[in-house]
């Protein structure tokens, strides 16, 4: 195998130490008993995340309400796109797995699609398509349909069109591999179809439902692009994080940024354990 | 076969119709018509094109759309050329546990949202901030250096936030070289050079243009680095989209914008998918 020389392995350990910095930064800082998330260090505090704001003027993470709301909008988003994703997903993947059909060539190409188009031009598409079926349908039917207006349910519809595709190819890939005499097995052994697919062929597809469950989750939770052109008045996280990252630097944005990772942390880790335990 | 199709097979052919069509495909139609249609009078519109002339008209749009285009193409170099050794690495050079840690340790960081990850850059490079500190502590600067707010920031943001999907795809092409190959070449008399140029880039083919297809594409649509590590100075095409669609309520221009985009990120897609003969289909899924 190939002897590496000292300055190749110290180009991959200063790749490394540049993969890192930003995020340890953000993370030292958040602790900064200072205004400013920058040199000097002025101690050690937890202000930014439990204090009143009576020491710095702005409270810690867990005491600013707005921050608090914005978390909360992230999850009414990140909930249903990741149930939507894991139940429209697995019906896809026994639609692309288990029938033949024409034109299932060109659909399964055409689900492709929404990774190739990028998450600004998504959400433009879907506000225009949204706004003129309201205009229509609300001159139609006199009444307001404020769900096709900018707001969380049309951030859930912009971020499902593509975290759908990967949830389907998550699924589809796992049930690719399914063992389909364990189903003839079971209907063999006097099984209807319907209790087949409930205890045999779902709790094989369970761990990837679980994964592509949790990735949808952390997906929506982190995404900016599309969410940024459909929010209504209530942002989720990041675009309530982008707006005070223009305004001006304070810890306490580290310290949101570093529940942030702890918390994509523990998914990524429960992530990693439902895919060791499934192989 | 074909068998007569059950109620099943149409209950589940209708999602996927459903979001392929409401979602993906109708929205696409709906900004392409009204990208062609231009205001005549108030709440009055034809068809015409007026939002593309303007474009070629407003030197802002299509030098920020040219500079988009010419950036992401440099963001994509940079990230290979950074990314490939390390890959190789990983790839040929580390071996059981340790290999296993270093790709690891590649993944984690892009586990955490974008703009932490550009939070992190901004604390880096201010003027105020570590970078410009270390640099005063140890005598290379006299006074505060700012960093941000210029187009190295923006392209080392770009690069960052684009190396974990040039990584993957370079390990998983290099995995498969047969080390004995590049041992031949050596010992068949060829440099350092020739070996990589015509044995290990050849053997990377498919990685290389896995990950440059989804970092030109990550890079050509991104907003939150350019907009924050670029400040004023950003200058990104998505921002200008944003721009007629939310802040003056433009549509028929923003349309036009972003057909426009769209255009130049697909294109290069099919380009690339061209030259090397490859798949959408099997890159996507490697990607």
């Amino acid at each position: 195998m190939g002897k590496p020389t000292r300055a190749w392995k110290l180009y991959v350990a200063c790749f490394y130490l540049f993969l890192f910095a930003p995020l340890a930064v953000v993370a030292v800082f958040a602790f900064n008993a200072g205004q400013y998330p920058t040199p000097p260090w002025r101690g050690f505090t937890l202000e930014w995340f439990v204090g009143t704001g009576a020491l710095f003027g702005r409270p810690g993470v867990l005491r600013d309400a707005p921050m608090l709301a914005s978390l909360l909008a992230s999850v009414k988003v990140a909930l249903p796109v990741a149930g939507l994703a894991v139940a429209l997903g697995t019906a896809n993947a026994f639609l692309l797995e288990r029938h033949d059909f024409p034109g299932k060539a060109l659909l399964a190409n055409v689900m492709l699609w929404p990774l190739v188009i990028p998450g600004v031009i998504l959400g433009i598409s879907i506000l225009a398509f949204s706004s003129r079926v309201a205009n229509g349908l609300e001159d139609m039917l006199d009444a307001d349909l404020d769900f096709l207006r900018p707001g969380l349910p049309l951030v859930v519809a912009g971020q499902l069109s593509f975290i759908l595709t990967i949830s389907t190819l998550v699924i589809s890939a796992r049930l690719r591999r399914f063992d389909r005499s364990l189903e003839e097995a079971a209907r063999d052994l006097g099984a209807s179809a319907w209790r087949t697919l409930v205890t045999v062929t779902l709790p094989y597809l369970s761990p990837a439902m679980i994964g592509a469950g949790l990735v949808a989750f952390l997906m929506s939770f982190e995404n900016f692009n599309t969410t940024l052109i459909l929010v209504g008045s209530d942002p989720p996280l990041p675009v309530y994080m982008y707006g005070q990252m223009r305004e001006g630097a304070s810890p306490a944005i580290n310290a949101v940024s570093l529940v942030l990772m702890l918390g994509t942390a523990a998914i990524a880790t429960l992530f990693a354990l439902v895919q060791r335990r499934a192989d | 076969m074909m068998r007569a199709r059950g109620l099943a097979f149409w209950l589940l052919l209708l999602p996927p119709v459903l979001w392929l069509g409401l979602l993906v495909i109708v929205p696409h139609v709906e900004i392409a018509v009204l990208s062609f249609s231009e205001r005549v009078g108030p709440r009055l519109y034809e068809f015409g094109f007026a939002n593309y002339l303007e474009f070629l008209k407003e030197p802002l749009y299509w030098r920020t759309y040219a500079r988009t285009a010419i950036m992401s193409v440099l963001v994509t170099a940079i990230t290979l050329v950074v990314a490939f050794p390390v890959a190789f690495y990983i790839a040929k050079a580390a071996q059981g546990a340790t290999k296993a840690v270093l790709f690891l340790l590649c993944l984690l960081p892009f586990w955490a949202s974008e703009l932490v990850r550009t939070l992190g850059w901004m604390i880096l490079l201010r003027e105020t901030g570590l970078v410009s500190a270390l640099l005063q502590a140890t005598g290379l600067a006299a006074g505060p250096v700012e960093l941000l707010y210029n187009d190295g920031a923006v392209i080392l943001g770009l690069v960052y936030g684009g190396l974990l999907f040039m990584v993957v795809p370079l390990v998983n092409a290099l995995d498969s070289l047969d080390f004995s190959l590049v041992e031949a070449g050596f010992d068949l008399g060829g440099s350092r050079i020739d070996v990589l140029r015509r044995i290990v880039v050849p053997h990377a083919m498919p990685g290389i243009v896995a990950g440059s297809i989804v970092v030109f594409m990550l890079t050509v649509g991104n907003f939150v680095t350019p907009a924050l590590l670029g400040g004023k100075n950003g200058l990104w095409f998505t921002e200008q989209i944003y721009a007629q669609f939310i802040t003056r309520f433009n549509w028929p221009q923003g349309a036009a914008f972003g057909l426009l985009l769209l255009v130049l990120s697909s294109a290069i897609v099919w380009i690339g998918l061209r030259l090397t003969g490859q798949g959408f289909g099997e890159t996507m899924r490697r990607g």
